[in-house]
């Protein structure tokens, strides 16, 4: 396949990468060297001109969000965020494990960019091996003075830390994790201002994923419009996709953005196990709609607009496919559970629609449930999108809205098969009276107009 | 202090019994930092502690690595090791221990000294993460020395089902391999050593010499 593994993957294995003199033999830190020649502004334009989409979820170009950092004296940070939590997701571990080097150039290039002086790399407290790497290898940059006071004899300084966390999703969440990287506990704060503009300890902070960042000397030493070139037209570049569940061959694979999603199932990941056939899949890690795997689902390309107008997102670019074995209903639960148990409550629509979520479906394994639970379910999903200070609501209402959109017949045979296993028998019909009506029981057989009834 | 979760009283359907959070000493200010005087701590605690607060702008910004810090010395944040935290850092035991309550990494009652996070999300679940789980999980419940939990997603999903092993990623899990996790564990040597992310290739690599 083209472009497989050709940028950030390439080599990745090499004994002693994560050591500094094999990085170094390889060309490493040359682009910091050049960089630290060129006016800051100089390498904007070349970040503005790669069009590279962050990596981390939100698909957000990187060089605009650089360009929104004002300018001017006062103390400016570079957070990288290395709290990949989303399920699905292990891109940045492998990168960070095997070449964190890469990372520590990109983050000085970028903290050249935008005037930091201090940066933090948040990694998330589960990656014990992966964040005592980093710190051998950052002890190793400040020896060879390209981190601390006057890098290789410029003006620029930069002191870098590594910030471990102790397990909360919502800290990849970029204004929880800088009040987590505060001291605090790891609430998302009220956007505007935004971090940009008014972020860690009230400086504008440039914050981007651990992918985004390694890409940096690379589009240097290519040229950003060079690198424009590569995938599509809005998607440029290579990107890291994290495949799991049940194919033959999970694991991260480096492809060009725009490889259609037969390849990636069928030829990367090897297809089902044997004798399966695949029944959906989700795009972009757990909080992207799934999408079941129809012939045209499998001719999309996989870039960021084409995956978004499928109806999905192509997120941090993890794909986890299930096969006709998983029951829709346990990766719903599981699904619900997972963000039940990451909300920080701090909005009330995430802190309990997701709660009252998970408890439907564990009411529709229990086989207490009817087909209007539904109904509530899906309008539960509704209310919470768009209503919260941060998409972690949104994150667990979208797939679960599309699960009960895309797999209602399952659900419904589910519910009857629990019933039955309960010893209660089918479900009486019932209509759900919809969205505007009220307040009122919705117990009324299909076909007869509703009434509600007074207290 | 932090509240032991086991000794809250709950009704059927999960809520807790009304009272659970009043104080056990209404005497005792709350907000009060405490005295170096009569709050012994360990030199290397402290030196560790400082050199924490030093690297970054604002000193509050350790409390994370600094609860590390006394978990790891006292095994869980018993309330001794929330109260020497909080008099190195000048800040209060009330602060920390509200971060303390909002991360999965903190253990807020006794445990035993063996981690073993077991993921149960979604891509190791479809692949039979829960049976692990159980499996490990009745196999050591007599046995205090393990702390068993299930995990949300830890970052692994290739080597699915799988899990943390004193903080060593180990996977793919079979029912086999539950007794050898466990003895090996007992036995002070590496966990699964043929298993171990850490060993891994390149997806690409890996699946050209294991196809």
């Amino acid at each position: 396949m083209d472009g497989l593994n050709s940028v950030l993957f390439k080599d990745i294995d090499e004994p002693g990468l994560n050591t500094i003199a094999v990085f170094q033999r390889r060309g490493g830190y040359e682009m910091l060297r050049r960089a630290l020649t060129m006016e800051p502004a100089a390498v904007l334009d070349e970040m503005l001109a790669s069009g590279v989409r962050g990596r981390g979820g939100a698909g957000f170009a990187m060089g605009r969000k650089m360009s929104f950092i004002p300018k001017g004296t006062m103390d400016k940070y570079l957070v990288c965020n290395a709290d990949e939590s989303e399920p699905g997701t292990f891109k940045d571990r492998e990168l960070m494990q095997k070449n964190p080097h890469q990372l520590i150039e990109g983050i000085i290039i970028g903290a050249y960019c935008i005037g930091a002086n201090k940066a933090f790399i948040y990694i998330r407290g589960e990656y014990v091996h992966q964040a005592d790497v980093l710190d051998a290898a950052v002890k190793e940059a400040y020896a060879a003075g390209f981190l601390g006071q006057r890098i290789l004899g410029s003006e620029h300084s930069l002191d870098l830390v590594v910030h471990r966390g102790a397990g909360a999703y919502i800290c990849g969440e970029e204004t929880a994790l800088l009040d987590s990287l505060e001291g605090k506990r790891g609430n998302p704060r009220l956007k505007p201002p935004f971090p940009a503009v008014q972020g860690l300890y009230q400086g504008p902070t440039l914050i981007n994923n651990v992918e985004t960042l390694m890409n940096v000397p690379y589009i240097l030493r290519v040229g950003g419009a060079e690198y424009a070139k590569v995938g599509t037209e809005t998607s440029t570049g290579t990107k890291l996709i994290s495949i799991s569940g049940q194919v033959k061959k999970p694991g991260n694979y480096e492809i060009v953005l725009g490889t259609k999603v037969r390849d990636i199932l069928f030829e990367l990941a090897g297809g089902p196990h044997d004798g399966q056939t695949f029944k959906a899949f989700f795009p972009g890690g757990s909080s992207s709609p799934v999408l079941p795997l129809s012939d045209d689902v499998l001719e999309l390309p996989y870039d960021f607009d084409s995956i978004a107008k499928a109806g999905s997102m192509l997120g941090s670019g993890a794909i986890i496919v299930f096969d006709e074995r998983t029951s829709i209903v346990d990766v719903c639960y599981k699904t619900a559970h997972f963000y039940r148990h990451e909300s920080c409550g701090k909005c009330s629509p995430c802190r309990e629609g997701t709660n009252w979520t998970e408890k439907m479906l564990k009411r529709i394994k229990l086989g207490e449930a009817t087909p209007m639970d539904l109904d509530i379910m899906a309008s539960v999903q509704e209310q919470i999108m768009g209503n919260c200070l941060c998409v972690l609501g949104d994150a667990m209402a979208m797939p679960v809205s599309s699960m009960i959109k895309n797999f209602r017949p399952e659900f419904e045979a589910y519910i009857e098969a629990a019933r039955e296993r309960n010893g209660l028998g089918a479900a009486t019909v019932q209509v759900n009276r919809g969205r505007n009506a009220g307040p009122g029981p919705m117990l009324v057989p299909a076909g007869q107009e509703p009434t509600a009834l007074a207290y | 202090m932090a509240i032991d979760p086991s000794t809250v009283r709950r009704y059927a359907h999960g809520s807790r019994v009304p009272g659970w959070d009043e104080a056990a000493d209404l005497d005792k200010d709350p907000a009060s930092i405490p005295d170096p005087a009569t709050t012994p701590v360990p030199a290397h605690v402290r030196a560790e502690i400082e050199r924490y607060m030093a690297s970054y702008p604002d000193l509050r910004s350790a409390a994370i690595p600094s609860l590390m810090v006394v978990q790891r010395e006292h095994g869980w944040l018993s309330p001794q090791a929330i109260e020497q935290a909080a008099c190195v850092m000048r800040l209060t035991p009330a602060y920390l221990t509200a971060v303390a309550t909002f991360y999965d990494m903190f253990e807020l009652a006794p445990k035993g000294r063996f981690d073993v996070f077991v993921c149960t999300n979604i891509s190791c679940s479809i692949l039979g993460a829960d049976e692990i789980y159980r499996a490990i999980g009745e196999a050591t419940a007599d046995d205090p020395q393990f702390n068993v939990r299930p995990f949300e997603c830890l970052g692994a999903c290739e080597i699915g089902p799988m899990a943390s092993v004193d903080g060593e990623y180990v996977g793919p899990l079979t029912g086999d391999d539950v007794l050898r996790l466990i003895e090996d564990l007992k036995a002070g040597r590496p966990v699964l050593e043929d298993k171990q992310l850490r060993r891994r290739k390149a997806a690409s690599d890996h699946w050209r010499e294991n196809a």
